[in-house]
């Protein structure tokens, strides 16, 4: 066990900064990534309708409403 | 009995088998990053010669390591996608880009809070740091020209043209801090000759690259399933899959 408080922990020798700099962005990228590609998932759905009943007729229908 | 591995090749089933396998990868993921992280921090002793600040390797160099591993697997889907006509291919290749640009931008940050401390400055035009920001450019260039273009099939060919071409720079990185003298160092860990690091930094550092290749694959193949159904909106199998609510 390297440290003996989590106040030397965070300090991380000094160079806490840098450390915990580099793991924050980096853990921040990696969730914001993973938020941005279920959103894009979900703006999807939402946009093609997935609450209505998709029948034949909904589902042309949907095709006039996007192109105009 | 034989497997029709082509089966995966149209994008309604591999929509469905990408589906299933996420969730594996994510948990594979997760538990290697606590594991590699508790390596990282508790395990792995203070080096003698930079102290606390060395454990920025545990992301570092993951993160390069994926930045060119993605960009050669990206640019070998935009090629079997341009040979084959292939459109999950080439939707593969659109959907690793983003991923792959971001271990490079990763890569950048991380080894520039860890040149600060170490080097005395964030930024250097060492062959090594200009050839992966270079990388990061082509990540971009590959980005914004599929999105200018319009029509999918043409953004995809316009695209394997960039990624086959960009392939160039991923020996120039590798191999940079052996052609040139470069400020960054040399390679601690390669093929051909054994490690020059400590036991349990290796350890912690080789989990941290396997949890980011499970954290990769889960992530791509959700944006790849997004953009199948972005591109096959109006199949019947996706309107059939929407009926069901089963997206």
């Amino acid at each position: 066990m390297n440290w003996s408080s989590w106040s030397e922990f965070f300090s991380m020798g000094g160079y806490g900064v840098y450390v915990w700099g580099s793991y924050f962005v980096t853990f921040a990228c990696v969730i914001g990534e993973v938020l941005l590609v279920s959103r894009r998932k979900r703006t999807l759905i939402k946009r093609d309708g997935l609450t209505h009943k998709s029948n034949k007729e909904t589902y042309s229908v949907r095709d006039e409403e996007l192109n105009n | 009995m034989a497997i029709n591995w082509y089966k995966y090749a149209s994008p309604a089933s591999f929509y469905s088998l990408a589906g299933k396998m996420i969730p594996f990868f994510a948990v594979v993921a997760f538990g290697l990053l606590v594991v590699g992280l508790y390596i990282g921090f508790f395990v792995a002793p203070t080096d003698f010669q930079q102290g606390e600040a060395y454990r920025i390797i545990f992301i570092h160099v993951p993160a390069a390591w994926m930045s060119m591993f993605l960009y050669v697997v990206m640019a070998f889907w935009a090629g079997i996608g341009l040979a084959f006509n292939t459109r999950l291919s080439s939707m593969m290749a659109t959907a690793i880009a983003p991923t792959g640009a971001l271990f490079t931008f990763l890569a950048l940050w991380t080894g520039s809070l860890w040149g600060k401390p170490m080097w005395g400055t964030w930024w250097v035009w060492d062959a090594r740091l200009t050839s992966e920001l270079i990388l990061l450019f082509l990540y971009i260039g590959f980005m914004s020209l599929q999105a200018a273009i319009d029509d999918s099939r043409r953004a995809d060919k316009a695209g394997a043209i960039i990624a086959l071409v960009g392939v160039i720079n991923i020996p120039i990185i590798y191999f940079s801090v052996q052609w040139w003298n470069t400020l960054h160092q040399g390679a601690s860990v390669s093929v051909t000759q054994a490690p020059t690091m400590a036991s349990t930094m290796l350890t912690g550092m080789m989990v941290m690259v396997f949890a980011s290749w499970m954290y990769s694959i889960a992530v791509i193949l959700k944006r790849v399933r997004v953009i199948i159904l972005e591109r096959e909106s109006h199949t019947a199998w996706v309107a059939e899959l929407r009926q069901k609510g089963v997206l």
